[in-house]
């Protein structure tokens, strides 16, 4: 995460010595403390159980159980892989369709002129503010009148028509397209979709990488709706089998510490892979 | 609404301009169709069944009965329910105020490290990647009793660690804490706001007063009022509907002792465990108007406490 801070680089005047190393000691423990819960999550994921509950603390494991990761990915109440395939899935099919539905909904908003355009997107940002659990009851009844709980239909078919927070987020973009190249297009006689699909798209690109991966991160993270709306353990996404996998299991923390751990990985890695684009990212959730 | 191009066409290209004008708001009407399909199948149409649901009488199999206010009643006259109102309110009232407040303290210590601070702004982040599912296990066994490191280095600093899981009292308080681990992205929307303020504005302000408590009550506060009604807003309606922490330390009966008890748990349970929708209809009917008039509220105060610059977007 470095882009907005290197855009301005602000006067350092005579910070002396102790002052620095003052700094430096403060936001060392302050990140000690915001690290430790990730140190004991590997570190108790490396324990047997009784090590983790014995009165002695150990606060690193002594004896790493390097098993742990066997005995978890191989665990019949967790099934790994087909869980993190789950999670892939969803998370990659609603990425996906998040990327073409708003694009097209957020070139509109901040590109195009129509009537009720303002009222439509003033709602927009009213959608924004209900929360999902005042709609679920009857969007539920109405996925089981279609015989499609239990599947990914309900979970990812909206994303398919658009999500406010990504519209938002993609008209913000759009805005910084200028006007006179889109017009100069329409003089040429381009059709509004090719404007659209190869002036448009393009110039914001990077931005519907920052909408990917945020939507990825979301997703993976998604809990309540899966819960919900699926039934056996083998179609879960990891966050939904990890819940249900302690609680079937309460007594191997151990292993329900490797689950977690192997739960939040790849988006750890996700983001020491695109640590810029999470920048941009904030930065244009826009609060302006 | 949206002002017509001033500009007049040349006569000769006016019927040409004005067909590309509608062209491009028949493009924009029709770009945007999917979405209004959206909003009004999945968000429109459902927040008012939702209402509507609120006054029957409902089991999944059964034809939903008009049954009246009696949902409203049973409602008023459920402990549970306002068990679940109070923790619900005061995990709002503990939570946000605190977040915001770690939040813009590490915000102004990032900030005040230039870039030396990166590393630790990726530090302050990284919290929120954990799926909160994860997070909460993790915080269980962070906070056991006797082997849990938060309580062992409380003891050693003299200070009786209470059992955070089984003690009511200090369970709420469990919620509150593995609540405020992930406060990254408020702290990097305070510090958009703070890198935003001029350093020429900085330096005068230097020049006016020497006192720095007095620059950052007079200057760099009032600058950042747009960030912090912004995290108030998203910081209040997301913790009216706390639920996995929640979830995964109490169940669905606020263990212990009905202390993490939140709505969205009786929404929860009401619906998906004893299937009585019109009842949990009823209740999320009720967040809605809570959260929409809380919302309201604060959009109309902010007028007067929140600084705008200039033009507004």
């Amino acid at each position: 995460m470095s882009a907005a801070a290197d855009t301005a680089p602000r006067k350092r005047t005579g910070r002396a010595g102790p002052a620095r190393i003052l700094y430096h000691a403060v936001m060392l423990l302050i990140s000690a403390v915001f690290l430790l819960p990730f140190y004991w999550m590997i570190n108790s994921a490396l324990k047997t159980n009784s090590a983790i509950f014995s009165t002695r603390t150990q606060w690193w494991p002594a004896d790493p159980q390097w098993s742990n990761l066997w005995k978890t990915i191989n665990y019949p109440d967790f099934p790994f892989f087909a869980q993190l395939g789950n999670s892939v899935f969803y998370a990659g099919v609603a990425a996906i369709a998040t990327c073409m539905s708003c694009s097209l909904a957020g070139y509109s908003f901040g590109c195009l002129r129509w009537r009720y355009r303002d009222a439509a997107f003033a709602v927009t940002i009213a959608a924004l503010l209900i929360p999902p659990i005042v709609t679920l009851l009857p969007t539920y009844l109405f996925w089981a009148k279609l015989g499609l709980t239990g599947t990914y239909v309900p979970l990812l078919a909206p994303y398919f028509l658009g999500d406010a927070f990504f519209i938002f987020m993609l008209r913000q973009f759009f805005l910084g397209v200028p006007r006179e190249l889109l017009d100069a297009a329409r003089m040429d006689g381009a059709g509004e979709f090719r404007i659209f699909w190869q002036i448009a798209l393009p110039l914001i690109l990077p931005a519907l990488t920052v909408v990917a991966i945020f939507q990825t991160v979301y997703i993976w993270q998604e809990f309540m709706l899966p819960m919900i709306y699926l039934r056996d353990r083998s179609s879960f996404p990891l966050s939904v089998g990890l819940f249900s996998f302690r609680a079937q299991r309460t007594t191997e923390w151990s292993l329900v510490m490797m689950g977690s751990l192997l739960t939040t990985l790849p988006l750890i890695v996700l983001f020491f892979f695109t640590q810029r684009k999470f920048q941009q990212g904030i930065a244009a959730s826009g609060i302006k | 609404m949206m002002a017509e191009p001033t500009a007049v066409p040349s006569p000769a290209y006016a019927p040409a301009r004005r067909s590309a004008r509608a062209a491009e708001a028949r493009a924009g009407f029709l770009f945007v169709t999917p979405w209004m399909v959206a909003l009004l199948v999945f968000t429109m149409l459902p927040l008012i069944a939702t209402f509507v649901l609120g006054f029957a009488q409902y089991r999944p199999g059964s034809t939903p009965t008009f049954v009246g206010l009696d949902n409203y009643e049973a409602l008023f006259a459920d402990p549970a329910f306002w068990k679940a109102t109070k923790n619900t309110a005061l995990f709002a009232l503990c939570l946000v105020p605190l977040k915001l407040l770690l939040a813009l303290g590490l915000a102004l210590l990032l900030d005040a490290g230039g870039r030396s601070a990166n590393i630790y702004r990726t530090i302050f982040y990284l919290p929120t990647l954990v799926p909160v599912v994860a997070s909460s296990i993790i915080f269980m066994l962070l906070l056991t009793p006797n082997a849990g490191p938060v309580n062992v280095i409380l003891q050693a600093l003299g200070i009786s660690a209470p059992d955070w899981l089984k003690d009511p009292r200090a369970a709420f308080w469990t919620l509150i804490i593995m609540s405020l681990w992930p406060l990254g992205i408020e702290t990097l929307i305070f510090l958009s706001g703070l890198k935003e303020i001029p350093d020429e504005i900085q330096d005068a302000a230097k020049l006016d007063t020497d006192r720095p408590w007095e620059r950052f009550f007079g200057i760099t506060l009032p600058l950042i009022t747009p960030m912090i009604l912004f995290n108030l807003v998203i910081g209040i309606i997301s913790s009216f509907q706390v639920f996995v922490q929640a979830l995964v330390i109490g169940d669905t009966v606020g263990r212990p002792g009905e202390s993490t008890l939140m709505i969205m748990i009786l929404i929860y349970r009401s619906a998906f465990r004893y299937f009585n929708i019109g009842y949990a209809a009823a209740i999320a009917s009720l967040l809605f108007v809570g959260v929409l008039v809380l919302t309201l509220l604060i959009f109309r105060t902010a007028r007067s406490w929140v600084y705008y610059e200039g033009e507004s977007r």
